[in-house]
């Protein structure tokens, strides 16, 4: 499809507010100013309205698609939460406002939301308190470890070193490094952390271990409770990648286990819309150890019971973000929770865990499921293996193809890299029996034909917008914009 | 319960196929001495119930102020397509491209917005968006560093004080030596910035706007960061970029901007979106996801991410930053935005914009004891000295429905009188009229 910027006509209007009069070199000197306007398309209203439907239409999304991505909780997201974070009281807000001495009392109900929100997350993970200030996933893990950091700092503990399994996602190595530490990976065991080798890794320049539970295969850390154990030992600290909160709420809390530092995804977890890349939502929950070193602001709760902005906390690491957190996705978490309640989120795991071992039970006849008696059962998701197709030539990415091509989102694929041809399949707990039986038929169908004849699922996806695209010329010849006219 | 399909016997079903009687015996692994303490949670509640509890929350808001507040964040108008197009859940409910075949409407949009930006900013690249303008700079800096080797960090005090904040919380255990450089009565001192650049410095970092609303043309100082083998890095306002001189005509090596000008509403303080732009050399060193164009197996065009050796998932700690969402839909909003409005919408807008602020100064230093801090050009933001404290004065205009502007006191030593006023196509004149009264008595 021709870009938009390939559809611009010259001297089209689009949506033009009313020429001012005079001239901006009345105002500021020329050559402060651009030498020529942009070259931005010249498109009417609906020019734009219809190049964006049509892309739209070019987008496999959970309302369309099946959408099992594992790691990644593409569950349903409720419209009514779209229409509450749309409210022009909460959308017209300007985050200074109750900066401005006095002026909090304008913001009352948006303070709430936040102080609310936070309560709502310590009782759901146990933790002692809460920040909703980290933008994203991976914005958590660096808050988290700052925090680390701080604790280890104002201790005068001296730790260089934070120790990440190796089927952690890469946002926990990195997010640990870019903290200034180094990190230290551990090879896992039947698919979880060995204490062997931790405790081969534990010395007194441990800061911490980045852990997520269930972890990346979608199995429980068996061997938690030695593990917290063990960590604690050298004054370490126990982070919990919330990714994976899908498959135990209400079932464990990070907090009452031990962990010290926690973050969640609310696009995850909390059904707000991944927005095709974000935003999302990364709220770091701490026990009390960890609570002085919290970014500023912190809302609190005054007797009266007005909310207010408080920075005076000596021990904070300061501004992790320029105000409270991506507010909007903030909001529609907040609704999620008070909608499903207490028995509602039981339910989304129970359920998330049910849709993923009924997917693995059809499969493991079909597929290699590797580590699959490590735990009794599989957690929200679990991992299949293409290795027998790929000795006739089927890869896990072929097969990710072909499933599109039956209308299906295909399942995270090559990650965790620690199982060779991996497909991470996450079904959650809104896809009903229907169409978890559509996608193991649709999926048995594939792996029948990659049998006999693999050139057909090598070809695939053929009913997609476009057919596999070539992502070697893509990092070869590096067009990374559209060539200027 | 809401949302989940199963009814009763279907979970039978899917419990025999699994060969399990209960779905505790799914939980089996969590061991009786890791269940929770509690889980005392409010009873689920209705849509309606929570829609009404969240609308009676959003009243006690007071979003009728007419306000004059800036520093970075403005209140522009929002034309009603954006919304219709952003509401297309195909865009919305789907996640990072990582399918390219299926998610082509994502991957064209962020290869638009892309060039879009690298168009208003006159640079060669754009990634596909960060999260923020303070986590952009952030992230600028970091690329600095990595690209020169050095660890000396020039910032100007004019630059928002906020991300001065978030940039000291990031760097805290970096072992870097950041270095501001003061302002002189709200200019940004380029001399003294230039005087610091030394064979140690990895990166100077201004902010045009400056944080009080002064302009300027930073071209010999980037040039004498490039003889000094140190990259420039500006933060912009990114809608006043569709008419003030380019980051890239004056040389800059990075441009960073907050996009929430560009079609997203203030929502207290985000989601928002981070722009990030360099010049070719740097592309390696670019953080998050950036979008390539390339051909399927038939040759049509198609779009891809692309460059991901650079990423977390393939480089893991060596990577060039730990992002992995981002704010995509709203960089999608800001392409929008632009889209419809186009070169002549966007400078008609900032030239209103520009025009308010200045009848505004102009009516409010016709006040007596009320001064502009300096003589430098301005765009649609500007300082004024008043004779008492900027508090005193905000105290007395918000009871009365205004809000004429920032406190610079909250921020700057010194500064206690000063207040940073906006305007945006969004005032009026007769707004302007109503504040340069209330002003006015409050001083009496
Ligand atoms: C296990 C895990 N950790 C961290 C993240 C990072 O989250 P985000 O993308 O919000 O930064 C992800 C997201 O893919 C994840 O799956």
């Amino acid at each position: 499809m021709k870009t938009i910027f390939a559809k611009s006509v010259p001297g089209r209007k689009g949506v033009w507010p009313e020429e001012p009069e005079g001239q901006i070199t009345d105002f500021i000197p020329e050559n402060l100013l651009r030498e020529n306007l942009p070259a931005l398309p010249e498109q009417s209203e609906l020019d734009v309205v219809r190049h964006f439907t049509l892309l739209s239409r070019r987008n496999f999304g959970v309302d369309s698609n099946f959408y099992p991505l594992g790691s990644c909780t593409m569950k349903y997201n409720p419209k009514f939460m779209e229409d509450i974070a749309n409210l022009s009281g909460f959308t017209d807000l300007h985050p200074l406002v109750p900066q401005l001495r006095g002026a909090g009392h304008y913001t009352q109900g948006a303070l709430e939301v936040l102080y609310e929100t936070e309560k709502l997350l310590c009782e759901i993970t146990g933790m002692d308190a809460f920040t909703l200030q980290p933008l994203a996933g991976a914005h958590g893990e660096l808050t988290g470890v700052m925090l680390m950091a701080a604790y280890h700092n104002y201790k005068g503990n001296k730790k260089t070193k934070i120790i990440v399994p190796d089927s952690a996602h890469g946002t926990n190595p990195a997010s640990a490094a870019i903290a200034g530490y180094e990190v230290v990976s551990i090879e896992s065991r039947d698919g979880i952390i060995d204490p062997q080798a931790l405790k081969d890794a534990l010395d007194d320049e441990v800061a911490g271990l980045m852990m997520t539970c269930p972890n990346t295969l979608g199995l429980f850390e068996r061997h938690l409770r030695e593990i917290v154990e063990l960590v604690h030992s050298v004054d370490g600290l126990l982070y919990y990648d919330g990714a994976n909160l899908n498959a135990i709420l209400g079932k464990m809390r990070v907090g009452d286990v031990g962990f010290d530092v926690v973050h969640l995804n609310l696009h995850k977890t909390f059904g707000t819309p991944h927005g095709g890349g974000g935003p999302g939502s990364g709220p770091v929950g701490v026990n009390k150890k960890l609570e002085p070193f919290l970014p500023i602001s912190r809302v609190v709760k005054l007797e009266d019971g007005q909310f207010f902005l408080d920075y005076d906390y000596p021990f904070s690491i300061g501004y992790i973000a320029p105000f409270y957190g991506n507010f909007g996705v903030i909001l529609k978490a907040y609704a999620y929770i008070l909608r499903l309640g207490r028995e509602g989120l039981i339910r989304v795991s129970e359920n998330a865990v049910l849709a993923a071992n009924y997917l693995r039970k059809k499969l493991e006849d079909y597929l290699h499921i590797p580590y699959n008696r490590t735990c009794a059962h599989a957690m929200h998701e679990f991992v299949a293996s293409a290795v027998k197709q790929a000795q006739k030539g089927v890869r896990a990415l072929d097969i990710a193809k072909a499933l599109l091509d039956k209308g299906h989102h295909a399942p995270t694929i090559y990650f965790p890299l620690i199982v060779k041809e991996c497909l991470m399949i996450e079904p959650t707990e809104t896809e009903s029996k229907e169409t978890l039986d559509q996608f193991v038929d649709d999926l048995i169908e594939i792996l029948k034909i990659a049998e006999e004849n693999p050139e057909a699922i090598q070809e695939a996806p053929v009913n997609t917008p476009v057919k596999r695209l070539d992502e070697v010329k893509a990092a070869r010849e590096m067009i990374l914009k559209e060539q200027d006219m | 319960m809401p949302y989940i399909p199963h009814t009763h016997g279907q979970q039978q079903e899917m419990l025999s196929t699994i060969g399990v009687a209960s779905i505790d015996d799914l939980f089996t692994d969590i061991a009786p001495e890791l269940r929770p303490k509690s889980f005392d949670l409010p009873e689920g509640r209705s849509e309606m119930q929570v829609r009404s509890h969240l609308e009676k929350l959003a009243a006690k808001n007071n979003t009728n102020l007419t306000t004059f507040l800036g520093a970075g964040f403005y209140d522009h108008y929002i034309p009603s397509a954006i919304k219709a197009i952003l509401s297309r859940s195909e865009f919305y409910t789907a996640y990072t491209p990582y399918q390219p075949e299926a998610s082509q409407g994502t991957l064209q949009a962020i290869f638009e917005y892309q060039t879009a930006m690298c168009r208003l900013m006159d640079m060669d690249y754009a990634n596909a968006s960060l999260y923020d303008g303070g986590t952009a700079i952030y992230e600028a800096i970091m690329m600095a560093v990595r690209a020169t080797k050095r660890k000396k960090i020039i910032v100007s005090e004019c630059l928002s004080p906020i991300y001065r904040c978030m940039l000291d919380c990031y760097t805290t255990n970096l072992h870097l030596d950041l270095v501001t450089v003061p302002h002189k009565q709200g200019l940004t001192d380029i001399q003294a910035l230039m005087d610091q650049i030394d064979e140690h410095t990895a990166a100077v970092v201004v902010q045009n706007p400056n944080f009080f609303g002064c302009i300027n043309d930073f071209t010999s100082l980037f040039a004498k960061a490039r003889e000094n083998g140190a990259l420039s890095i500006i933060s912009v306002y990114a809608l006043m970029q569709s008419v003030l001189k380019t980051p890239g005509q004056m040389g800059a090596d990075i441009a960073v901007a907050e996009g929430q000008s560009l079609g997203l509403p203030l929502s207290f303080g985000g989601p928002y979106l981070g722009i990030m732009t360099c010049k070719g050399k740097l592309i390696r060193q670019m953080p998050g996801r950036i979008v390539g164009k390339t051909v399927d197996k038939d040759g049509r065009e198609g779009y891809v991410l692309t460059l991901q050796a650079r990423e977390q998932h393939i480089r893991r700690q060596k990577a060039t930053s730990n992002i992995c969402s981002n704010q995509s839909l709203c960089a999608l909003q800001s392409l929008v935005y632009v889209s419809l409005l186009g070169p002549e919408g966007l400078k008609r807008t900032a030239h209103a914009c520009i025009e308010l602020a200045h009848y505004a100064a102009q009516k409010l230093t016709s006040i007596n004891g009320i001064t502009i801090l300096n003589d430098q050009p301005f765009a649609n933001e500007f300082t004024i000295r008043l004779p008492v404290s900027a508090y005193a004065i905000i105290d007395k205009l918000v009871p009365q429905g205004y809000v004429p502007g920032f406190p610079l006191g909250r921020y700057y030593q010194g500064m206690e009188n000063c207040l940073l006023i906006a305007c945006t196509e969004k005032r009026t004149k007769q707004d302007i009229g109503i504040l340069v009264e209330l002003m006015r008595g409050a001083l009496e």
